[in-house]
């Protein structure tokens, strides 16, 4: 397995030094929810993220993740994820991939704009990226070292109804979540909610990386909604956090968030940060490789 | 690797390369013969499929004189890949010199900007701010036929 991150690390930096054409990104700054906005057809997004969290009662933690988003056409976006993490005075392991598919069934824009979210994810206990809330999960499953906690494996369907709008130059994007540990396991529910806005909705007339139009801030609210047998907040962890997006005209985007627990089960701190890289005509620069002409 | 994650991966793998084909395909074959007219019709029709109220709406920008430069840049940064630096049309996108596109209202551009074309490959640029899409009209209809 570390043969084949360490395969997919190096295409990824190949990648973001071929000469191919950076598009100036305009993301959203969020780390847990979606927008209705997808990839760019022919563009492929290639994104880093860690998260920083503390544990009370055992050792602190950095989960990471790779994504590699591409936008198959207008309606579909595909992406796969690679997790990892490191809990300290313990170990570094590997947790898992996750293949994510994203469909706008809709031709048009409207008031609100459903997404339907299909996710496939074959990971280990260990994950502890905390990309979601989900179910009953808790701060304290996180105690279990490492040894242990990469024993676990488990497959899992994630489906999601994301519903976001559009309005005055602010996002509003709300997520319902429902997984299923395949091995016979009961459905589990989340949810996210989520708010941003550039800080200027006129783009400047000259280049620039400081304008106040490449920074976009919000904060985002998400937590668990516990199983099919036992659904509601009982047992079940949330957060609140502020996030930030830096869009560079040279294709970089650069993202900060600190979120803070709103209950006892929750992790009292969460510290994410993130870079990614959108490259257009990706699909013009896999035809120079398959035909070896442009 | 566990025999199972291996064979996820590799499902995933010859997903992403049959998905890489088929888009390598159709680009391959834009490129070859220049944008069918069925193709460029499709996406021109559009503008006429904007709704009344739409189509009427007027420029909130029409007077800015920093709007033009604005909207070049936006278009650079998110269009031209597309429709060609010079906006005559390119592999992907047909051009936005086209009588079709000049002869189109202010609102009717917005509208087209703000839906996309999404069955023709043009996404939705609602997540720009409405002030920016409308900074890329004022560009737009100011390139002129060619």
């Amino acid at each position: 397995m570390t043969r084949v991150l360490l395969g997919l690390v190096f295409i990824a930096a190949m990648l973001s030094i071929y000469p191919c054409r950076p598009l100036e990104a305009q993301e959203n700054p969020y780390f847990v929810t979606y927008d209705h906005n997808l990839e760019e057809p022919g563009s492929l997004e290639i994104e880093y993220f860690s998260t920083f969290g503390t544990q009370r009662g055992g050792n602190d933690f950095h989960a990471f993740w790779t994504e590699f988003e591409y936008g198959v056409n207008g309606w579909w976006t595909t992406e796969l994820y690679l997790d990892g993490q490191t809990t300290f005075h313990d170990s570094t392991i590997f947790t898992g991939i996750k293949w994510e598919n994203r469909f706008r069934p809709l031709k048009r824009e409207h008031w609100i704009n459903p997404v339907l979210y299909v996710e496939f994810a074959h990971k280990s206990d260990g994950d502890k990226t905390i990309k979601e809330g989900e179910g009953h999960d808790v701060e304290a499953d996180f105690l279990t070292p490492n040894s242990e906690l990469r024993k676990g494996i488990k497959n899992e369907v994630e489906l999601k109804l994301i519903l976001s709008s559009n309005f005055k130059g602010w996002n509003f994007s709300q997520n319902t979540l429902a997984a299923k540990n395949l091995a016979n396991e009961p459905w589990e529910f989340g949810y996210a909610l989520a708010a941003s806005r550039p800080l200027a909705l006129k783009a400047s007339a000259t280049r620039c990386r400081f304008c106040r139009q490449n920074f976009i801030v919000g904060a985002e609210l998400y937590g668990g909604l516990g199983d099919r047998h036992n659904f509601g907040l009982n047992d079940t962890s949330h957060y609140l956090a502020a996030v930030g997006g830096w869009n560079l005209p040279s294709g970089w985007t650069f993202r900060l968030s600190p979120g803070f627990g709103l209950n006892d089960n929750s992790h009292k701190f969460l510290l994410r940060w993130g870079v990614s890289r959108e490259i257009s005509g990706f699909d013009q620069l896999l035809r120079r490789m398959f035909r070896g002409k442009s | 690797m566990k025999p199972s994650s291996l064979r996820f991966f590799l499902a995933a793998a010859s997903f992403a390369t049959l998905v890489a084909a088929w888009n390598t395909r159709s680009v391959a074959s834009a490129a070859n013969s220049g944008l069918p007219q069925w193709f460029r019709s499709d996406v021109y029709a559009e503008l006429g499929k904007a709704p009344d109220k739409d189509k009427h709406r007027a420029n909130p920008l029409e007077n800015d004189p920093q709007a033009v430069a604005a909207g070049q840049i936006l278009f650079q940064d998110r269009c031209s890949e597309c429709h060609g630096e010079d906006a005559k049309g390119a592999r992907k996108g047909p051009s936005l010199r086209a009588p079709e596109i000049q002869k189109a209202t202010p609102g009717a551009l917005f509208w087209v900007l703000t839906n996309g074309v999404v069955r023709r490959k043009m996404p939705s640029w609602s997540k720009l701010p409405e002030p920016q899409r409308w900074q890329l009209v004022r560009y737009l209809k100011s390139l002129g036929t060619d």
